[in-house]
């Protein structure tokens, strides 16, 4: 158990540091003077010395990565000259937008996916299993971005022109000051999302309890006498379960890196919406911060999924 | 005592199904959903083939910007009306011709990102999951971590470095999208491995390039023609997306994303609605035919895969029904 | 007074290729406390049957009635069938592992139909599973209780299974298969529990099965199934000792395990029918060696006997040639045949354990010798985990040994080089036991058999195809389908696939890895036979492996017993029947059976005909 762990932590952490190597390395071997890059097109020459003194870039490149990795370690990311802020706080400032928004969709997501996955199943071949699909289809096929601004057009605009608000047009109102409020903006952002990952875990839902409905032991309990409901739900749902839940930990990761659309199209101020600000204004060590962050949560994800994983199936222990 | 086995199925017997081309195209035939499905990308590709008609025709270039007509007064663009059939973007430029256009990039960059893909997965998945050992635990290794890079962001990353372009955005999709496939070749090699009649082969002496070609390459060509199929609307989904964020394809050149990019650029959709509307739609119709295509090859291919009983299942007789 | 009584019942599945009849008017009774035997082939109908009655096919269209405790199943509401189902009748299936859910606790699984029946706090019922699951023969029950499925044994799994079907005391229990999928010793035992439990609580038990022996051993009344009809029924000791069906005759006679000295098997030719298609007269018409006329073209009428026995069936008499047939000319094996396989000492440890993990070392093999002539057949019997499937890919060079020397033709197999290795491919060949398995279901059965010469460059073209056709000739199979898929094929039709892409090279050796385990009763005794012939007219040398005694001792010369990768004995079939040696030989020997004696004389009395209704 502890070697399992110990090997998935490794892995992690070898992960980690590929990540963090291609992306540091990358920016010095793309064109442009990095010093130039990170202090803006308004510094002095001197200035420009001053900061390839700061960073360091006379050093060998390899060297430079080494004291990059120990300061990040120890929680120093840098510094963002664009803006006149250490790298770390203003990440982590905006980590509670992308966290409200992902947690908040998941949760959602769930509670629309997995049962419409189940319902599908169990009345394969009728309307509703038809209905099922096609919401899948939809729901899979449909950009997230398309159906964003769809939505804010339908629901904020037109209602807007009519004349009453049915919903914000975006931006954030943190949970602290109103929970309603901060509900209410974040209403529109739930839904896109949940949208396209609803239709993601129906259809894996409903492959998965079809998997398994036609397993022997279901057979055995509707033989020993047991409700359907309790033959679904109990031995069906719960035999389904592990790949949901692999899956749901590598989305909620992938997403926590990953939800920059959504954020863009609602002008959400998260992670995601940082890293296009930074790339548009070349601002190198945010990226930096941002992708660095984006691969700790998928590591972390990926252990916490493997340790429900031992948890939920006794054969592997 | 042998004798001759009888080897025709008794009198009015069905005719166990071959899997050949024939039977296959049969089955598709008869879906209508994947036919409906077949004739939108149909239709988009002749969209796409077509682009320079069009331009002709309406006499507009997609990049030609007409100010005095395309744009009110205001600088608002103009909405579908008879001079631009579909509407104006917000430099005046020809909504129809522009998504004419812009289907050659969205097909283009789907399919070819789609196949390339899929033959990095093929290979990647066959040799792991043939060899095993430790070729198998390094390509697993690598494929894990492939799958385990945030790629929007990296793929930000790498755009920020190296500037956008077509090139980089094919690459980029390309490099995300083969990691999952190549997992479940892999899987699908492992298991048909294990079957006797690999191990038949080995020990009639075939060597392991005549075994992935001959026997387990063909068992995977419902998977492989199934998976790639999918990965096309991923693709252009993908691409539509990095252009939305600005990260694809340069303008002027007219791509679908680029064009929503441009829409929500200061909110301009809101009084533009066939800003989003109509390369909205028509990224999500295409993507929606490629997947319910994708689907019905699925059932085609393999019908004992299908998940959905057909219609012939009758309602049963009262207190046999749950 | 029956316990459960059966009237014309019919069973349609409707499917995509059309309607599935499974079930064809089948009548029966079941006295109370009797062990009730249903036996059939694959596509009999038997399993169907069973789960139909149970309420557990929802998509079918069932008609007739089956009366069980002053009530008619067919027409009960769902509700009420879920009630019977776990409380009255129980069910226990075949495959023990697939059949438990993987992720619960025994001891909660079989707690869970208590729960669902009975009002009962969870205290008393893991008193009450305790005590069943010591009942079953399960040593420390009250720790087993929270264990998971897969950490018990086949034979431990399927006893938990008996007690989750017990605990309740059901008048009726059904087992479906409960035996096929363990090992022969452990089926003795299973086998023996079940009929304990009959007697302790005076259940009844409906026991369905395609094993012939195993039901003349224990069953009281039979019922035999073929394509959904029930060809005959009536007190088991009656109907085996002189079948009055012909289908029942054939089987018997095709049975492995009815052995007779001087006698071979004869095969029941043909295939089973389709069950899309309804005939016009009698379903086994076609493959009956003593069909009339009219037996293809009018439904035959039930004749009644004065023992109790019906049949189906136009003949008055009842099946006339029931009695075994005497062997044909066996091949003269030569008395000292040069040996073309030796192995010695062979020995064979598999090193286990992950990267992390301990390593553990598993000893498979642990100094095998055996030597097999040119022309003999030597059979290695054993049961599961025994290794014999490792030691002939060991000798087909396929894995190699640990330490211990293979020399087949003389030459030592470790010392090859990779081409002299691909030259010996062409002396040792292997049939496989999955029929399903062992064919690429992509390719052509041409191309399939044409490999050999393909892979050694030794015909092409025409000349191959003409090669592939004689081949497909020699095994029985039709040489114009050619160009057929593997698919299209019966189970027995794809292994004389298997055995003519065997044949191609003319091998020295050809190892027979359980070539008929996986096949119907009445086609085992086809491909047998089919082995038999081609060793007789090729000359060939056979390594045959299985687990079933009954059928080495039809083809085999001399047969190796093993046990936990050992030979415990080595000794000529008769010798190794007649006086075994080995303790081991002599449990395997006790627990596979043999059907009772073919009774001459005594023929039965028609008393009653009547037409099916």
């Amino acid at each position: 158990m502890i070697r399992f762990l110990a090997s998935r932590v490794g892995f992690g952490a070898g992960v980690l540091l590929v990540l963090s190597a291609f992306v540091f390395f990358l920016f010095f071997v793309a064109p442009g003077d990095p010093a130039r890059m990170i202090a803006g097109d308004k510094a002095t020459e001197s200035q420009l010395q001053q900061i390839r003194k700061n960073l360091g870039v006379d050093r060998p490149i390899v060297v430079q990565y080494g004291s990059f990795m120990q300061k990040a370690l120890s929680g120093d990311l840098g510094f963002s000259y664009r803006n006149q802020q250490p790298v770390a706080p203003i990440i982590l400032r905006r980590i509670p937008v992308t966290l409200s928004l992902v947690l908040g969709g998941a949760l959602l997501w769930l509670s629309i996916g997995v049962p419409i996955g189940i319902m599908s199943a169990r009345h394969v071949g009728s309307l509703r299993d038809r209905l099922g699909q096609a919401f899948i289809l939809v729901g899979l096929s449909f950009p997230t971005f398309v159906l964003g601004m769809m939505s804010l057009y339908l629901l904020y605009f037109m209602p807007k022109q009519a004349g009453f608000t049915l919903f914000p047009a975006g931006g954030y109102k943190a949970l602290s000051s109103d929970p309603l409020v901060w509900a209410w903006h974040l209403a529109l952002p739930w839904t896109t999302l949940a949208l396209t990952m609803a239709a993601i875990y129906a259809r894996l839902t409903r492959g998965q309890m079809l998997d398994v409905m036609g397993e022997d032991y279901i057979r055995t309990a509707r033989a020993k006498g047991l409700s359907e409901r309790r033959v679904v739900w109990k031995h069906g749902l719960r035999a389904a379960l592990t790949p949901l839940v692999t899956q749901l930990g590598a989305d909620i990761a992938l997403l926590l890196g990953g939800v920059i659309v959504i954020e863009q199209v609602y002008g959400l101020q998260g992670v995601g919406a940082l890293a296009v600000q930074a790339v548009a204004n070349q601002d190198r060590p945010i990226i930096i911060g941002v992708v660095l962050l984006g691969g700790l949560f998928i590591v972390i994800a990926n252990i916490v999924v493997d340790l429900l994983y031992v948890l939920l199936d006794p054969r592997v222990r | 005592m042998s004798g001759i086995a009888a080897n025709e199925p008794s009198a009015g017997a069905e005719v166990v199904q071959r899997g050949s081309f024939a039977l296959t195209v049969r089955r598709l035939r008869r879906d209508t959903a994947s036919m409906a499905a077949l004739c939108v990308i149909l239709a988009v590709i002749l969209l796409a083939v077509v682009a320079p008609w069009v331009a002709g025709i309406t006499g507009h270039s997609p990049i030609e910007q007409f100010r005095e007509t395309g744009l009110s007064p205001a600088g608002i663009p103009v909405g579908p009306g008879a001079e631009f059939w579909l509407g104006t973007d917000q430099l005046g430029r020809d909504v129809l011709v522009r998504l004419a256009y812009g289907a050659r990039v969205s097909l283009l960059v789907g399919v070819f990102a789609s196949m390339l893909a899929s033959l990095i997965a093929v290979v990647v998945g066959t040799t792991a999951g043939y060899f095993g050992g430790t070729v198998d635990l390094v390509l697993s290794r690598l494929t894990d971590l492939v799958m385990s890079v945030p790629f929007l962001l990296c793929a930000l990353a790498l755009v920020s470095a190296f500037g956008p372009s077509l090139m980089l955005s094919v690459a980029v999709i390309v490099f995300f999208s083969w990691a999952p496939m190549a997992r479940v070749i892999r899987g699908q090699v492992i298991s048909l491995r294990r079957q006797d009649f690999v191990l038949a082969s080995r020990s009639l002496g075939a060597g392991p390039l005549s075994i992935m070609v001959v026997d387990i390459l063909p068992n995977l060509a419902v998977p492989i023609i199934v998976y790639t199929t999918m990965q096309i609307p991923n693709s252009i989904v993908f691409e539509a997306t990095l252009s939305f964020l600005g990260m694809g394809i340069v303008p002027p050149t007219p791509s679908w994303g680029g064009m929503l990019a441009d829409a929500s650029s200061n909110s301009l959709y809101l009084v533009a609605w066939w800003l989003i509307f109509v390369p909205g739609t028509a990224l999500l119709m295409t993507t929606l035919a490629f997947n319910i295509l994708g689907d019905g090859l699925r059932d085609a291919l393999d019908p004992k895969s299908a998940r959905t009983v057909r219609r012939l299942r009758r309602r049963p007789k009262a207190g046999a029904k749950p | 007074m029956a316990i459960l009584e059966a009237k014309g019942l019919t069973v349609d599945i409707p499917t995509e290729d059309g309607t599935v009849h499974a079930v064809r008017n089948v009548s029966f009774a079941i006295r109370p406390g009797s062990l009730f035997g249903i036996a059939g082939e694959s596509g009999s109908g038997k399993s169907v049957l069973t789960q139909a009655v149970m309420g557990l096919l929802p998509n079918a269209d069932i008609s007739g009635e089956v009366w069980f405790e002053g009530r008619n199943l067919i027409g009960l509401s769902q509700e009420e069938m879920r009630r019977l189902r776990g409380g009255r009748i129980g069910m226990i299936f075949q495959d023990p592992l697939s059949s438990l859910h993987p992720f619960y606790t025994i001891g909660a699984q079989i707690a869970e139909v208590l729960h669902a029946h009975e009002t009962i706090g969870p205290a008393e019922a893991r008193a009450r599973v305790v005590d069943m699951l010591g009942k079953v023969g399960i040593p420390s029950p009250a720790e087993r209780f929270d264990d998971y499925p897969h950490q018990f044994s086949g034979g431990m799994r399927q006893r938990v299974m008996i007690a989750m079907a017990l605990i309740l005391k059901p008048a009726l229990i059904i087992a479906d298969e409960p035996t096929t999928a363990l090992d022969v010793t452990v089926q003795a035992q299973i086998v023996e529990l079940l009929d304990a439990m009959r007697r302790d609580f005076g259940t009844t038990v409906i026991l369905i099965t395609h094993d012939l022996g195993l039901l003349s051993s224990v069953a009281d009344d039979v019922m035999v199934m073929y394509a959904g009809n029930r060809l005959e029924y009536g007190r088991a000791a009656d109907v085996f000792r002189a079948p009055a069906h012909p289908y029942t005759a054939g089987l018997l006679r095709s049975t492995p395990a009815s052995y007779r000295p001087g006698t071979e098997l004869a095969p029941i030719g043909g295939r089973p029918p389709s069950l899309l298609a309804t005939p016009a007269g009698c379903v086994f018409a076609p493959r009956c060696p003593e069909a009339l006329a009219r037996c293809a073209n009018e439904r035959p009428p039930l004749r009644v006997y004065d023992d109790g026995v019906e049949s189906l069936c136009w003949l008055e008499a009842g099946a006339g040639r029931a009695r075994p047939v005497a062997a044909a000319a066996a091949a003269v094996k030569a008395a000292d045949p040069e040996p073309v396989a030796e192995i010695e000492d062979v020995c064979l440890t598999y090193q286990t354990g992950s990267f992390f993990g301990a390593k553990r070392s598993l000893e498979v093999l642990k100094g095998i010798d055996l030597t097999v002539g040119r022309g003999e057949t030597v059979g290695l019997v054993g049961e599961s985990g025994c290794g014999k499937s490792t030691l002939a890919r060991i000798v087909a060079g396929l894995v190699p040994a640990t330490s211990g020397r293979v020399r087949v033709l003389g030459k030592d197999m470790a010392s090859l080089d990779a081409r002299a290795w691909r030259k010996m491919r062409r002396e040792v060949q292997l049939v496989f036991q999955d029929p399903f398995g062992s064919l690429n279901p992509r390719r052509r059965v041409g191309a399939i058999i044409g490999d050999p010469f393909r892979l050694h460059g030794i015909a092409s073209g025409e000349e191959r195809r003409e090669k592939v056709r004689r081949l497909m000739e020699m095994v029985g199979l039709n040489p114009e389908h050619y160009n057929r898929f593997p698919a299209e094929f019966s189970g027995g039709q794809r292994q004389r696939i298997g055995i003519a892409r065997a044949l191609a090279l003319n091998p020295a050796l050809i190892i027979c890895d359980e070539p008929v385990s996986a096949l119907d009763v009445s086609i085992q005794a086809q491909v047998l036979n089919l082995l038999r012939d081609l060793q007789r007219d090729l000359g060939l040398t056979y390594l045959f492996i299985s687990h079933d005694l009954s059928v080495v001792r039809h083809v085999c010369d001399r047969i190796a017993v093993m046990q936990g990768g050992r030979i415990v004995e080595l000794e000529t079939a008769e010798r190794l029947f007649a006086d075994p040696q080995h303790a081991y030989t002599r449990t395997l020997l006790s627990a596979s059976r043999t059907l009772p004696a073919f009774a001459d004389g005594g023929a039965r009395m028609l008393v009653e005909t009547r037409s099916a209704s």
